[in-house]
């Protein structure tokens, strides 16, 4: 799908799915959902080169993803779900016993788009790295591509995972951090303040790409050119600039949404700003 | 009764030795170390392999999630460090990105226990095995000496899922054929007796073989069975060996807490009730000094075993 109108109109049915998934279950994480929406979809709709139909664990042939902030997983089914990965009509699962759309993502119930569990953060970055490795060995020339948060840069297992991409000059490797400055406890610069994280990523040896997440054309424009900057001796950081609950007013601009689901007069609130582009689940 | 010793070599060497096999072999293992290429006797593989090897420097959790992320590749990780690296401080690296997720991951473990010796308890883990087990999914393995860790090391490769391989540092009877069959989950039994069941596990076998010799010596007709395989345990073999003999005893070099012995106890307890008594560390961390002096220290020789026999026997 190339038409931005197009990749805007499926975000504005998957911000719909993940208010509904999290207003159904009470539960889960809307704020960064909503934020990383237009990321998603130009990936997985425009991007990427990706095999829905028929998912494989290894993804040969194909560029790979991996959510490291495994909360926003309301987002991540939607995605899978509206490019087929498996039906729609399983997000109304999401979170409820038995589901294959656990709270965070997971591997154990076999849901076809999910490579490994997340959640606990800090992680993906590695796994992503293996996984890039693993292209170089295997001869394949696809990309490996990882979102994290902001906060979670917080974690020391990050920066082992930084060193290493950068010192080994992994160049098949696109990490992209969800820089919407908010965490659970308050805005990021109060909580623990990264500081200049382009600065940081470049001096440990990336390439460093600032963006705004939340344009369209800025997302494939800058996913474009971080393709063709690919296999030049370095990995990329494409810097995100996200504002957490997207496409709802009174969700933006704050961390209270961060974790807490709407209730029903603001389910409806929500809904009435979001288009029902492509037909509800 | 018999044991031919065919030399002293240490445990990590066998695993160093079936990793180079395993480089000539399958072409899908990929070895990780943080460090402790030395250490952990990697040399051969990392001489022949280069392109199959991953220098990670002193960063153990990224280690574990590159690990996992290989898997994704199809690849077979082997990572290497000390048990203390390879597990306490990894945990919830191997908990999400390994074990939840169903990653084909070997951890591979060395300097585990009281015997890595001088360097003290920072280093002694007497933990992992509990810590390792506990994780559904996770199976592991603590080999006896040089020939078993070897061929231990090449049978994880055959076999699908995460695995926790631990081994140790000095250098300790080598005594198991060459050719002697690795079955993952198999327990291996060592002498038929008829007084009491010894279940050991790892460097502790060695120590019980000393102590059925002594037992034998008054009189005593021990049975021994190496426990390689801690999860899943045999438990065929362990209730038909102590539904024979009437009583039980366990050693190795762990906690109480957590170890062999906990694994077996909980299963007497739900199937056949029998008096035991467990050889192990007792909820107290350890200290330098060598090997030798820190299992007498500890209570892990083979006259604490002969000791424990008799306690057991006589609560029959």
């Amino acid at each position: 799908m190339n038409d931005i109108s197009q990749l805007q109109a499926v975000a504005t049915q998957v911000r719909r799915d993940i208010v509904r998934m999290v207003h159904a279950c009470q539960s889960g994480h809307p704020g960064g959902s909503l934020g990383c929406t237009d990321l998603l979809v130009a990936l997985y709709f425009n991007h990427m080169r990706i095999d829905p139909a028929s998912f494989t664990m290894d993804g040969k042939g194909e560029d790979l993803f991996f959510l490291s902030n495994g909360h926003i997983s309301p987002l991540f089914y939607s995605v899978l779900a509206r490019c087929g990965y498996f039906p729609v009509e399983e997000l109304k699962t999401f979170r409820c016993i038995h589901s294959r759309l656990q709270g965070h993502p997971a591997t154990m119930e076999g849901l076809p788009g999910i490579r490994v569990a997340s959640g606990s953060l800090g992680q993906g970055l590695s796994v992503a790295i293996g996984a890039a490795w693993a292209k170089k060995l295997n001869g394949d020339k696809h990309l490996v591509y990882v979102l994290m948060g902001d906060g979670e840069q917080q974690e020391g297992q990050i920066w082992e995972a930084v060193l290493h991409a950068g010192a080994r000059g992994l160049d098949n490797l696109i990490a992209i951090i969800d820089y919407n400055g908010q965490q659970i406890d308050g805005p990021v610069d109060k909580v623990m303040p990264l500081g200049d994280l382009k600065a940081k990523y470049e001096a440990f040896g990336w390439s460093v790409i600032t963006l705004d997440g939340n344009q369209m054309e800025s997302v494939v424009e800058t996913l474009q050119l971080a393709s063709v900057y690919a296999g030049k001796g370095a990995p990329q950081l494409l810097l995100m600039k996200t504002e957490m609950g997207q496409g709802v007013d009174f969700m933006m601009g704050t961390h209270k949404w961060h974790g807490s689901a709407p209730n029903d007069v603001q389910k409806d609130a929500a809904l009435a700003q979001l288009e029902e582009t492509l037909g509800d689940y | 009764m018999e044991f031919t010793i065919y030399n002293h070599q240490d445990t990590r060497s066998g695993f160093g030795a079936g990793l180079a096999e395993l480089g000539k072999t399958n072409p899908k293992v990929v070895a990780l170390c943080a460090d402790l290429i030395g250490s952990l006797k990697m040399d051969e593989f990392v001489k022949n392999h280069p392109e199959r090897f991953f220098q990670v420097g002193i960063s153990e959790a990224n280690m574990i999630g590159m690990a996992a992320g290989l898997t994704i590749g199809g690849f077979i990780p082997f990572t290497g460090t000390f048990a203390n690296f390879s597990t306490g401080r990894v945990y919830d690296q191997i908990r999400q990105s390994v074990a939840y997720s169903e990653k084909n991951v070997k951890i591979c473990a060395s300097h585990a226990g009281l015997t890595l010796g001088e360097d003290g308890a920072t280093h002694q883990i007497l933990e992992d095995i509990g810590l390792m087990k506990m994780l559904p999914g996770m199976t592991v393995i603590v080999p006896c000496d040089y020939n078993q860790t070897k061929a231990a090391t090449i049978a994880i490769a055959d076999f699908e899922g995460p695995v926790y391989l631990r081994f140790g540092r000095p250098k300790v009877p080598n005594f198991t054929p060459e050719d002697r069959p690795f079955v993952i989950g198999k327990a291996d039994l060592l002498k038929e007796g008829s007084d009491v069941s010894i279940f050991a596990t790892g460097h502790l076998v060695w120590k019980a073989i000393e102590a059925i010799a002594l037992l034998e010596a008054e009189g005593i007709n021990a049975e021994l069975i190496n426990i390689h395989t801690i999860k899943p345990l045999d438990d065929e073999a362990i209730l038909a060996s102590a539904n024979k003999t009437r009583c039980v005893v366990t050693a190795e070099e762990h906690q109480q807490n957590g170890g062999l012995g906990d694994s077996i106890a909980q299963l007497l307890g739900r199937k056949l009730p029998l008096p035991i008594e467990m050889i192990a560390v007792q909820d107290i961390f350890g200290q330098s000094g060598t090997p030798e002096q820190l299992l007498a220290e500890y209570g892990l020789e083979s006259v604490d075993i002969v000791a424990a026999a008799k306690r057991a026997i006589s609560r029959k």
